[in-house]
Parts: C-alpha cells; structure tokens; sequence
C-alpha cells in the first residue's frame, strides 16, 4: 500500500470480504476462549495459537522462555518490522466454567471481553490478510503474550521486547473492547493490594473484638480521600476485597485489591507515599498487621496525539464510521513505550458487563467484529510505509 | 408392505446371551473402541473420503436449544465445513421451538427444518426420534451423523470422531460416542459409565438379555454416526427409546461387528431431574419390551400400560401423577415409496 488515501478507499471492498469469514474468527474465539489460562498457565491456549499458526504456513513459530507464542510473516520488503500483540492471559482460574454461548448478535462467556477476541483477531490475522490479498512490505511479528495481568506484570512482552532475537519498528496492541478506542499513550499504573491481618498473639476472647474488618474500612475511607487532580488525570479504582469467613466470625484477613492511574509518575509516586503513610498508621492504632503490596508499577507516556501513527489510525477508525475515542490506556502499549516502540492500542468490538450476568461473565456484540478485524487489516496496511510516513 | 421386511434377513442374527462370552466382549472393546485423537488429521479423514467418494451429514436435532445450537453450528461448520470439507451439510431438525433456535441456527448458516414440515403425508409425531428419522429422508449424505444440541462444551471432534471409524473401516455400520474414560487411580480404577438410566435400567437389561452390548459405555449417548444403509432399515421410536432401539436392532442385523465406539473426552449438558429421567426410563422399557417381542426372545410377554405414576407430594398431601408415554415406532424409512424414489432404491 502506498499510502493513506489508497487504504482508505479500500476499506468498504475489506469490510465485505471479512464478514465473509465471521464464522471461522467466531469459531476460533470460542475454542480460544474456553481453554483455561491463568496467568502463569497460559501454555495450553498458547499451544492451540501456534497450531493455527503453523496451518497458516507462517515462519518461526515458537515458544520463548516465558512461554509467549510468537510467529513471523515476512513481508514483500521487509523494511521494517511491525509488532502485533494480544496477551493471552484471563483473570479465570481453571476451575471455573469457561464456556461460551453464542446468541444471535452477542457472545456471552467469562472475561470474553478480556482478552478472547484480540486473541482471536491476532490468531487470524493471516487468514484475514490473505482473504482481502492483502500483502505487506513490511514483516509482521505475531506475539500471543503471557504473564501480562495481575503479578504478571507484562512479563512477557517485557522479555520479548527486551531479550527477543527479533527487532521491531512499531507496534499494535489489540484489546477487544472497545472498538473505536484508539490509545497512543500509556496512564501511568500502581497497582497493589493492602493486607490487613490479625496478630499472631491477637486476644480472641476480648469482648468488641473487631478483627480486620474495622481497620480495613479505615484504610478505605482515608484512601478515598486523598485529593485527587484532575488534570493530570488521576484516579484510585478499588477494586476487590476479600476475606472473612462467616457473619459471626470475626475475620482473621482481609486483602484490598486497588490500582492507581495517573498521568503524573510524580503524582503517581506521591499517593504510592501516602497510601503506604495511612497503612503504618492505622497499623499502628489498631494493633492489627497492615502491609501494602505493590504488584506493578508503570510510568506514564507514549505517543503525541499529533503523530503520525495516530493521524493514520484515526483516519481508518473515521473512514470506518467509528468515533476514534482518544484516551491514555493502561494495556500492553506501555511496555512497548518503555522499549522505545511507537505504537497504538485499538479494540475489535463493543461490549459490556451486567448485573444480569454472572461476576465474571462478559456480554460481546458480533456484528462489529466485521468492522473490528477490518480496522485491523486498515491500520496494518497504513502502518506499512514507516512510522513517520 | 410390512415394515418388518426391512428390518429382518439384513445378517444373519447374532446367537444372543448364549453365545457371549467376557472374552468376546473383551475383544470388541480392545478393537473398536477409539479415541477421537485417532482421527485429528482433519486432511486424511477429508482424502479418505472423497477416495471413497461418499458425503456425510451432520443432524441436530433440536427443542429450545437458543443457548447452545449457535455456538455449535459456529464451531463445526467453520471447522468442519469452511476449514475441511469433512462435512456436506449441517442441518437443524426441529420440533417446534417457541425460542429463537430456528432464526440462530439459520442466522449462522445450517439448514433449518421443522420436523413437521418434512414427509407430511407421514403425519406428525413429537419426539427427538421423529426429527432423527424425518432427517434420514431430508439429508443427502452417506454417512448421517447425529449430534444433541444442548452440549455446552461442543469441540469439531464431537462430529469427526464420530466419522472417523466410519472412513476408517467400511465393514462398520454404526459408531456411538462416550464421554468418561476409566482412571486408575491409587485406591484402585474407578468404574466408568453412563448416566443414571443407563447404569440403572439398560445396564441390566442388556446383562440380562443381550450381554454383547454391555460393551459400550454409554449405550444411551445422543452423539453417533451411522451409515444411511444401516438407518434406513430400522425403525425408530419417536421418543426417548431412540438410542436404545439402535443399538438392539443394528445388533440383530449385524452384530457387535457392525459397532465401534469412540471417546470424546467430555460433554457437558443439561442435568434432568430424577422424574425426568423416570419418564425417560419407562420410554425406553416400552421400546426394549417391544424390542423382545420382535425377536421373540419373549414372545408371550403380556400387554402393557403406558402410563407412566409418579408421586408429588405437596403440604402433606400425597397424590398420584399419571404422564402417558406411548413410544410409537416409526418403520424403517426404506418401506416409504416417496423415500425410496429420492434415494433411488430398488
């Protein structure tokens, strides 16, 4: 593709010709979807992405020592290399039912919208490629990465990018939803929980004896308060707690899962202090054991809104009919910034969760994948000339 | 014409329990019990069929199944038919649902049919049974391959494991699916087997009656493949005596050779409650009785009732249920003139 204009002018041809494999990307989400992968444990849905990628005829199909997929598709050049990512790690565990319904315009299934459907556009990426004859100057690198969630802490892309026999120029990392989020840059991320335990030698028999609870609240409500700028954009998502056993029993620990997103590292690092002030000081008045454990930190960054790459996706997504919803992300985009790869972030399709579903349940619209995958083979085709161009 | 002229004289008929032995039946299992993982070269079990120049479709079968039927066709038909051309046609046969399941098995791309609609001159029956058998008449392949349409965890080895004797060995007529394997464990092996109707009623039945067939796991599965040869010179029972009714007259036709059985892993599915499996149960009695008559292993068998007494209990009070459950015969499909004018039959 030579430049912009052209790919533009393609698009309707593609959206065409993609729903015409709706049935084979649905398929391989589903199968995707259902075998289990924890974080640590994504082995088995790595596997079942390099069969396809070995049907697919693709080069260097391979497992890395922190067991990313990764494949190679050369191009007809080979003046660069563009990366294409989805992490293959879900926050189910294996014990969980990992089945998906297939209703007539949705998918619901357990964290379908986290990471299923990326995965499966990245599986089929060269099947949608030669369906719409589409040939790249550039090569592309196909990485199904692991450990990216939770303690993971985009541990495989990080070794990839880092220890990886292979250069990349520029990168895409695929989420599944939202279609129409275009992220060029990265929130910074604290993400951590608060262990809130009884001592060793606590007094069971004292009467208003409170256990963890009580602290545990206290630390909340201190947390919450802390003045929060909105420019730079910060926020504190609470967003799990467990612990406790019965109602009449007093809880011996509760943990606080949280994470903190800011545009500032320097604001980022003022709440990582006050957050660790308002544990040791409730510690210390409540007798109970209350410690702060921080599961992965990432600076903010990334791309101007005026970069090229940018101006390029945002053209597809409009020339798609879709409202390019421009706003900092906290994906896989920042390790790739952290690697010195321009790259963007984009989405295959909408999605929602409800209350009518279960917890981890995810409800996926089918009928905008089309438009998704399409997006997809757009941006690639109009990141081919270069990173600048 | 009398149906039985179809259903007789295709082998000769097996000795029954005199002449089985453990032995035999540990011989059958030995070599005609597969796992699908034998038939996951997608591209020889295409090659293989079409050297033998033969087609295969798939039947699902279906009442309100909006929950599971979409995410099945989507499965075997991307991988079964747009992936390898193993299967010819994906059809739904429906009983009339009163959910979406005809617009979402259509909406994905199978052919959609009320039972009702096909062979009216035949009348109308209600039951998995009719659908099955209205599909022999409808569908072109060679091979039929029946799937139940409420499995949640559907894998395309639900479909060519089930084909895949079948290519495998032409002599096979019939191939049923089980689901749990035995695991040996440190206590010992844990018994492996069917559901609760089948380790309680047919189990015993087939013990008593026609020990050769005490060799497959899970007579009652919803899941096998059959050669159109085979099915169009059976009767089936248009309800829940279907599957039990297969493996007795397939037996007295040809045999255990005419059988294999392949395991696919897991299915997972609707559990029924205890009265429904009753129901179920005395479904199946009626067709094994009639069955016994047939070959006149108990020729002087009295009549039956057909209905089925359970109890419900409710404050105390205590009353008695009467549920019908006639198990009608649908002759076997090659006694149709209008069947075998399509097929071309003699």
């Amino acid at each position: 593709m030579d430049n912009i204009s052209q790919v533009l002018e393609q698009l309707g041809a593609w959206q065409a010709a993609t729903a015409g494999i709706r049935s084979l990307f649905m398929s391989d989400l589903v199968m995707l979807g259902e075998i289990p992968s924890p974080t640590y444990g994504e082995a088995p849905r790595i596997e079942f992405i390099l069969n396809r990628f070995f049907e697919a005829g693709l080069d260097r199909c391979s497992t890395d020592e922190k067991g990313n997929g990764i494949a190679f598709l050369p191009g007809t050049q080979g003046h660069q290399t563009i990366l294409v990512t989805a992490h293959a790690d879900t926050l189910v565990t294996e014990s969980k039912d990992q089945s998906i319904e297939v209703h007539e315009n949705r998918m619901i299934g357990p964290f379908v919208g986290d990471n299923c459907i990326a995965l499966a556009a990245m599986t089929h990426l060269p099947g949608l490629m030669q369906t719409l004859q589409v040939k790249l100057k550039s090569n592309l690198v196909l990485l199904a990465s692991t450990r990216a969630l939770g303690r993971g802490n985009l541990d495989g892309i990080r070794h990839f990018l880092s220890r990886g026999s292979i250069r990349c120029d520029t990168g895409l990392c695929l989420e599944s939803v939202q279609l129409g989020r275009l992220n060029y840059a990265c929130m910074g991320m604290l993400r951590a929980e608060i262990h809130c335990q009884l001592p060793d030698q606590y007094n069971w028999a004292q009467y208003g004896a409170s256990g963890t609870i009580i602290p545990m609240a206290d630390v909340v409500m201190r947390i919450s308060r802390i003045p929060l700028p909105k420019r730079p954009l910060t926020t504190i998502i609470m967003g799990k707690m467990d612990g406790g056993i019965a109602h009449n029993n007093i809880a011996r620990e509760i943990i606080l899962g949280f994470e903190v997103r800011s545009e500032s590292t320097e604001i980022l690092r003022e709440l990582r202090e006050k957050i660790e002030d308002i544990t040791e000081e409730t510690s210390a008045q409540s007798g109970t054991r209350i410690t702060l454990d921080v599961l992965s930190q990432r600076d903010p960054g990334g791309l101007d809104i005026g970069h090229p790459l940018v101006k390029k996706g945002r053209a597809v997504l409009s020339a798609l009919g879709l409202q390019p919803m421009l706003y900092p992300t906290t994906s896989q985009l920042s390790a790739l910034r952290d690697a010195g790869i321009p790259g963007l972030t984009i989405a295959i399709t909408t999605g929602e969760r409800r209350n009518d579903l279960d917890e981890i349940d995810e409800s996926v619209a089918i009928d905008p994948m089309t438009t998704g995958l399409t997006q997809l083979a757009g941006i690639l085709a109009a990141m081919d000339e270069g990173v600048g161009a | 014409m009398n149906p039985g002229h179809w259903f007789r004289n295709w082998f000769a008929p097996p000795g029954g329990a005199a002449s089985c032995d453990s032995e035999s039946i540990r011989k059958w299992i030995d070599t005609r019990t597969f796992h699908h993982s034998q038939f996951s070269d997608l591209q020889r079990l295409v090659r293989s069929k079409q050297e033998q120049n033969i087609s295969i479709s798939l039947c699902l079968p279906t009442l309100n199944e909006e929950r599971t039927i979409g995410k099945e066709i989507v499965l075997l038909k991307a991988e079964l038919m747009d992936r390898h051309p193993l299967l010819d046609e994906i059809t739904v046969i429906d009983s009339g649902s009163t959910d979406r399941t005809r617009d979402i098995a259509a909406g994905f791309g199978a052919n959609v049919y009320l039972a009702s609609d096909i062979l009216p001159e035949e009348g109308v029956k209600r039951g998995k049974g009719e659908n099955l058998w209205k599909a022999l008449y409808q569908m072109k392949g060679d091979i039929i391959i029946y799937i139940d349409a409420d499995i949640t965890n559907i894998r395309p080895h639900f479909a060519y494991g089930l084909v895949g004797p079948l290519l495998q060995d032409p002599a096979l007529k019939y191939v049923k699916a089980f689901y749990e394997r035995p695991l040996t464990l440190a206590s010992g092996t844990r018994v492996s087997g069917g559901g609760r109707v089948t380790e309680i009623l047919v189990r015993p039945l087939f013990s008593m009656f026609f020990p050769e067939l005490t060799a497959f796991v899970q007579p009652l599965s919803g899941e096998y493949a059959a050669r159109r040869e085979a099915l169009e010179r059976i009767p089936f029972p248009v309800g829940y005596g279907v599957e039990t009714s297969h493996l007795l007259d397939i037996y007295n036709l040809g045999g255990m050779d005419a059988f294999a059985q392949v395991d696919l892993d897991q299915r997972i599915h609707r559990n029924q409650s205890t009265h429904a499996l009753g129901k179920m149960s005395f479904g199946i009695l009626q067709t094994f009785f009639s069955r016994l008559k047939e070959i006149e292993k108990c020729p002087d068998f009295p009549a039956w009732s057909q209905v089925l007494r359970q109890h419900q209990c409710q404050d105390n009070v205590y009353e008695q249920v009467e549920i019908p459950v006639v198990e009608e015969d649908r002759p076997p499909i090659l006694s149709l003139q209008s069947y075998r004018q399509k097929f071309g039959r003699a």
